[in-house]
This record gives structure tokens, sequence and C-alpha cells, in this order.
């Protein structure tokens, strides 16, 4: 019982984030501005990240742990890189 | 899902958990598709990056915890970087934003208050 309540609890949270990556993937095709790029890069990237999380829960490895940590930091420093550049027009002055 | 004996109650909190964090990231990233301006559309994804991250991890940190397949402190560190990187990168970007709009006149933006500034507007270029 238990077993079937979380695999489809899960396959719903991987569908829901999946259509959130796909709005932000809209907006990062559509945005009028480069402003509305980066954010929604930044919010694909968080919703990649709870996917993965997701994939650690339905396969039980800690293998898609390690990948989501390391999306965090690199999604990170890509924003703060992209919204420098917005600014300054180059990223290390 | 490993084993067959996970408990109901552990079942039914990851499962409430996880639909509750992504139907949250959802609605932060409709938000982000539907606003009108710029300025309202930043707000729509802290949605997803604060409770949604939240309530995700939590659901990961019960299903391993229950089923004892690895310490289940690890999902903390991703939390503890996401809730202190987002708001710094999302300041910068709407400063970034700001600091464009008013260098191309867009209108309905407040002007700086720092004299400083807007000579510094009468004179520079527009960015490309």
């Amino acid at each position: 019982m238990s077993q079937i309540i979380l695999f489809w609890s899960v396959l719903a949270c991987e569908a829901i984030l999946a259509l959130a990556m796909a709005c932000a993937a809209y907006r990062l095709a559509r945005g009028p501005r480069a402003q509305d790029r980066v954010l929604s890069l930044d919010a694909f990237y968080v919703s990649g990240m709870l996917l993965l999380v997701t994939f650690g829960i339905r396969t039980g490895t800690t293998l898609y742990f390690e990948v989501a940590l390391i999306i965090g930091a690199l999604g990170f420093v890509s924003t703060l890189a992209l919204a420098k550049f917005l600014m300054r027009g180059e990223v290390i002055e | 899902m490993t084993g067959d004996q996970f408990p109901l109650w552990a079942a039914i909190a990851v499962s409430v958990l996880l639909v509750a964090g992504s139907l949250l990231m959802l609605a932060g990233c409709i938000g982000m598709v539907r606003f009108r301006s710029f300025y309202q559309r930043i707000h729509a994804p802290t949605l997803g990056t604060s409770f949604g991250t939240i309530f995700i991890l939590a659901g990961s940190v019960v299903y391993f915890t229950v089923t004892q397949l690895r310490p289940a402190v690890h999902e903390v560190l991703i939390f503890v970087f996401v809730s202190v990187t987002t708001p710094v990168t999302l300041m910068l970007l709407a400063r970034a934003a700001l600091y464009r709009d008013r260098i191309e006149r867009v209108q309905d933006v407040p002007a700086s208050k720092d004299p400083l500034d807007n000579a510094e507007m009468q004179t520079s270029k527009k960015p490309s």
C-alpha cells in the first residue's frame, strides 16, 4: 500500500516539476528582455535541482543528491555572473 | 522504493510534502509566465525557491531517515545554500534591471535619489 502511494506521488511530483520547467522554458524563449531570460534560467535550474532530488527518492540512491548539490552551487554562480554582466557589461573587472 | 515494511504514515507524509512542494514551484513558474512587468515577475519564482524547496527537501529527509539508507542531514546543506544565495542573486538582478531601465529612460521607473547616479545617466550611453 505504501509503495503504491509513494510511486504515484513521486510520479505526480516529477510531472508537476516538469510542467514548471516547461513554464520557465517558455519565459526563457519568449522573454522580452535579457533580465527576464536570466530570471527564468534561475527558476529553471532550481526546478531541475528539485527534480533530481525526487529522482533520488525514486531510485533510493545517494548519487542524485550530489548532482543536485552541484547544480545548486553552479546555478548560483551563473546567475550572479549574468546579473553582473547585465549591470556592467563585463564579468571580471 | 526499497523494502516492503515502509510505514504508511511515512509514505503519506512524504507524498504530501513532495506534492505540496512541487505545486508551489509550479505556481511560481506560472506566475513568472503570467505577470506583466519584470518587477512583478521577479517575485514569483521565490515561492518555489523558498517553500517549494523546503517541502521537497523535507520529504527527502523523511524518506531517507525512515529507510535509513544514509544519514539524512545532507538535504539541510542544499536548503541552506539555496536559501542564502537566492535573495543575493535576485537582488543583484533587480538592481541590474533597474540600472538598465533608468539608462534607457523607460517610463514608470523611479529616478535615483543619488545626484551622482543621475549625472552618470546623463553622460552614459545605452547598453546593448
